[in-house]
């Protein structure tokens, strides 16, 4: 249970065509992030899936069923909501119980299943607090409980962890991720944080203007990127990119290097530039040398706490093997 | 702002706006004294009135009496609690559509609804007039209660749009993933969401109704007459008589002047269109 | 969550209103217009005859024409500037930390709630009567002689009244405007060195403006309407000199059953209530996507 198909499927909205045709298969158990810059159509997408927004032409199959014209109840979907959308005038017992009363089951296998999800999410002492007495973390479980007691075919998030800082945001990632493991059910997660799509998904399929760019696993994306756009969008800190004959000394339009694949050194290397804003974490330290052919000041990571400092001329140099090269159209080479 | 007010500085705040509005609900407070005193001490000089005269409800009995004040104080309420309902039985159907299932053209007819209720009443007067007369709706209750009706509408769909705007799509649309029905979403979910804002919505329309007082005075003279009209008869010789006028007053204000208190935050809201959070 | 479904249903739920708003507006509207174009007394049944523009020569050169606009316009302006000053002095006083400040509040918006056939007799009797009424009681144990308020100054005593009742609406609105003004932006000002008139009119006041705006537009549509005040006061007079523009329509139209007349001054209100409608519209519509 749990297999989503979509083919050759296409959202309009008026004139606007945010989505072309797009064909996408989501396996059995699997956990696929979408992922994107806003506004790429990662949520129209999600939302097709739900029903909420009628296609304008294609398929969508679930569990091999054509569920183009089911309505959003009938699909067998949970979905979790960006502002968690749960009920103010109900308790959270309440909320997590709606689908179940929607379903007409009876009340004693109604309690259980509440009983059973706030157990997994921590929730049984909050059930009787109304929604508004609860924080952002506690919410989120709460609209997360809603979902699970519905023992859906497929999970559906919409960008769950937006509204959380950043310390609840680490937590509640591993939390779903946890669940995911536990339950094993297909969960489909969209978000515009590369960090969370690196970090919880099997599979990512990377969104550019309603365009699939490229999927695959994480360390696929990261190692193999398609283009420059995933190269550009996957990884943290961004890919470095350097154009004109320093790029074509390689054979390429555009080179790409991540922070992490440079060497640095004071005597002798590929590229000179002086050292500028560095910033220090502690277990790493980023350096921003401006080099020629490179828009932006190169970003060069070094482990621990290397003494280099503002202005000093320094050498930085690629790792050949981890150089990625990308022709005029921005696709990646060989 | 977490800085001290000095306690000197509040008490003169304190000082000066209680004396404004002292001064402004004064004349309600000298009716209200007025129509405990005999018509004899109503008259006397204002401190005579407060410290030489004696207490009593008499006007009060005299005014229902006299001019049957119960059966105009049913008028009032049947006309604005009617209008208001009437009202809200179409306007909820309509605000609903408008505020969930956006058109291109939704704020086009909101805006149009909304025109209608700056159009004089002046301006329609003959029309309305003549066309009552010849129905036989001058001076029914029926009759003033769908011009009420009419006039409150643009507001009632205002407010109950605002407050239905109010409610996050998600919700509804998490309510339709966890299977409910049009009717169920309606029933559990949108309806305990709305009926906070329904209430006020009601509230500031039979207070607006209640103190209509264009309509009222043109189209009833005595079987349908509700208070505002009552009272305007009040005006040439009874209105000598000032404990009576005061009890009748009195009498008059006092239920919507205790409703619009509650009102105060929606009123704003209602009477401004939402140019004004 | 627009799907095809709810789209044909939620026609189908505003048509109701449409429709009735439609008729309410276009069958009175149509009727007005073309009874401005006939000969039509009530007093005389039988033919009505097409009188072309007559009913509006008629009812420009009445000289009571002129007096009412001129009354109009002095009413609505008076009220206005009263109204909005006295709105945003007593906004700015409630805005400041006090005692009791719920009671005070209560107290000052209560007579927006009076009907206005209350407000006009009571004023009328129990204050401005030269005999009995406070002012001149005041006036007597003064030693002055008591004003005649709708004697000497009916126009005056009028727009006092008026301004009573809707000075509450002007704080209301003004000061929910001010209390949305965000408190560090005068904290703000006032690090920058602004003192506390700085702060009123550089900061306070061009944040009001729009409420501002939007007090004076929705008065005025209210004000040019102004009927039973002068009803149970003045009866439009001494002579003309409270008839407004609406009160004019109804003695025309309901007093002297003219309605040709009566109809062509509707005409000529519904005209003058269409232009601030204008701008208010516009107002609105522009806040109805935020």
């Amino acid at each position: 249970m749990g297999h989503i198909s979509l083919s050759q499927v296409t959202k309009s909205f008026g004139d606007v065509n945010v989505i072309p045709p797009l064909d996408l298969e989501i396996n059995e158990g699997e956990f696929v992030v979408f992922v994107g810059p806003s506004g790429c159509g990662k949520s129209t997408l999600l939302r097709l899936i739900a029903g909420l927004e009628d296609i304008t032409s294609g398929h969508i199959a679930i569990d091999g069923q054509d569920a183009t014209d089911v309505p959003p109840a009938k699909r067998g979907l949970a979905m979790v909501f960006q502002s968690y959308a749960l009920y103010p005038h109900m308790s959270v017992r309440k909320n997590i119980a709606f689908p179940l009363r929607m379903a007409k089951l009876d009340k004693a296998e109604q309690d259980r299943k509440v009983e059973e999800a706030a157990r997994v999410l921590n929730l049984t002492d909050y059930l009787d607090r109304r929604p508004g007495q609860l924080s952002g973390g506690q919410r989120q479980r709460v609209a997360i409980g809603r979902a699970i007691v519905r023992e859906p075919s497929a999970f559906l998030f919409d960008e769950p962890l937006s509204n959380l800082d950043a310390a609840l945001r680490v937590n509640m990632r591993l939390e779903i991720s946890e669940l995911h493991k536990q339950l094993a059910t297909t969960m489909v997660y969209v978000t515009h944080d590369q960090v969370e799509a690196m970090t919880m998904a099997d599979k990512i399929v990377v969104l550019r203007a309603g365009n699939i760019e490229q999927v695959g696993s994480p360390l696929e994306l990261y190692r193999k990127p398609q283009n420059k756009f995933v190269a550009g969008f996957i990884g943290s800190p961004k890919m470095n990119f350097l154009t004109g004959k320093t790029a074509a000394a390689h054979g390429a339009d555009t080179i790409g290097i991540r922070p992490e694949h440079l060497e640095v050194s004071r005597e002798s290397g590929d590229w000179k530039g002086i050292v500028g804003v560095s910033e220090h974490l502690g277990s790493d330290t980023f350096f921003h040398v401006p080099v020629a052919d490179s828009e932006a000041p190169l970003t060069v990571r070094v482990s621990g706490e290397v003494d280099l400092r503002r202005g000093e001329e320094i050498f930085v140099s690629p790792q050949l093997e981890h150089l990625h090269r990308f022709d005029a159209q921005g696709r990646a080479i060989g | 702002m977490a800085r001290a007010i000095s306690t000197k500085s509040k008490m003169f705040n304190t000082a000066t706006a209680g004396t404004l509005g002292f001064l402004m609900f004064f004349p309600i407070l000298w009716i209200l004294i007025l129509s405990f005193k005999t018509e004899e001490d109503a008259i006397r000089a204002p401190l005579e009135v407060l410290f030489s005269s004696d207490w009593t409800t008499e006007s009060y009995g005299a005014v229902q009496a006299r001019s049957d004040y119960f059966k105009h104080f049913m008028n009032s309420v049947t006309i604005s609690v009617g209008s208001t309902l009437l009202g809200l039985l179409i306007a909820i159907p309509a605000a609903w559509a408008m505020a969930f299932v956006p058109a291109k053209r939704t704020k086009d007819v909101l805006m149009w609804m909304l025109s209608t209720k700056m159009l004089p009443p002046v301006g329609v007067l003959i029309p309305i007039y003549l066309i009552f007369r010849d129905f036989g709706l001058l001076d029914t209750r029926v009759g003033l209660t769908f011009v009420l009706m009419m006039i409150n509408l643009p507001i009632i769909i205002w407010m109950l749009y605002t407050y239905f705007k109010e409610i996050p799509g998600e919700i509804l649309e998490a309510a339709r993933m966890d299977g409910a029905t049009l009717r169920e979403e309606v029933i559990y979910v949108l309806t305990p969401m709305a009926i906070p804002g329904m209430a006020s919505t009601v509230l500031l329309n039979i207070i607006l109704a209640w103190n209509e007082a264009f309509w009222s005075l043109q189209l009833t003279s005595s079987n349908a007459a509700p208070l505002t009209q009552f009272i305007a008869s009040y005006s040439s010789p009874e209105g000598l008589f000032y404990a009576k006028l005061s009890a009748a007053s009195i009498m008059a204000i006092a239920p919507i002047l205790i409703m619009g208190w509650f009102s105060q935050k929606q009123l704003v809201r209602g009477l401004t269109f939402g140019a004004v959070k | 969550m627009a799907t095809k479904a709810s789209r044909s249903s939620a026609r189908l739920m505003i048509s109701p209103a449409v429709i009735l708003l439609l008729g309410w507006m276009i069958i009175p509207l149509s009727m007005t217009i073309y009874f401005s174009f006939l000969r039509y007394n009530l007093l005389q049944p039988g033919s009505t005859p097409f009188a072309g523009w007559e009913n509006y020569y008629w009812f420009f050169t009445d000289p009571s024409f002129s007096a009412a606009m001129v009354n109009t316009l002095v009413l609505v302006t008076g009220v206005l500037t009263i109204t909005t000053i006295g709105g945003i002095c007593f906004a700015l006083l409630l805005d400041r930390p006090m005692f009791g400040q719920g009671i005070i509040r209560i107290m000052v918006i209560a007579p927006f709630f009076v009907m206005p056939t209350v407000s006009g007799l009571v004023w009328k009797n129990m204050f401005m009567n030269p005999v009995n009424g406070i002012f001149g009681r005041i006036a007597g144990a003064l030693g002055m002689q008591p004003v005649d308020f709708f004697g000497q100054i009916p126009m005056a005593s009028i727009i006092l009244i008026v301004s009573w009742m809707w000075l509450p609406f002007a704080t209301l609105i003004l000061l929910t405007a001010l209390q949305s003004l965000d408190q560090e932006q005068l904290e703000a000002a006032e690090m920058d060195g602004a003192s506390w008139p700085n702060r009123f009119w550089f900061i306070m006041l061009p944040h009001m403006a729009r409420a501002i705006t939007v007090v004076i537009l929705i008065q005025t549509i209210f004000l040019l309407s102004i009927f039973a005040e002068i009803l149970v006061t003045t009866n439009g007079g001494p002579g003309v000199a409270t008839t407004n523009l609406t009160y004019l329509i109804y003695v025309s139209s309901l007093l002297q059953y003219d309605v040709g007349i009566g109809s062509a001054g509707g005409v000529v209100a519904i005209i003058l209530a269409n232009i601030v409608a204008f701008f208010l519209m516009r107002m609105i519509g522009k806040n109805l996507d935020a």
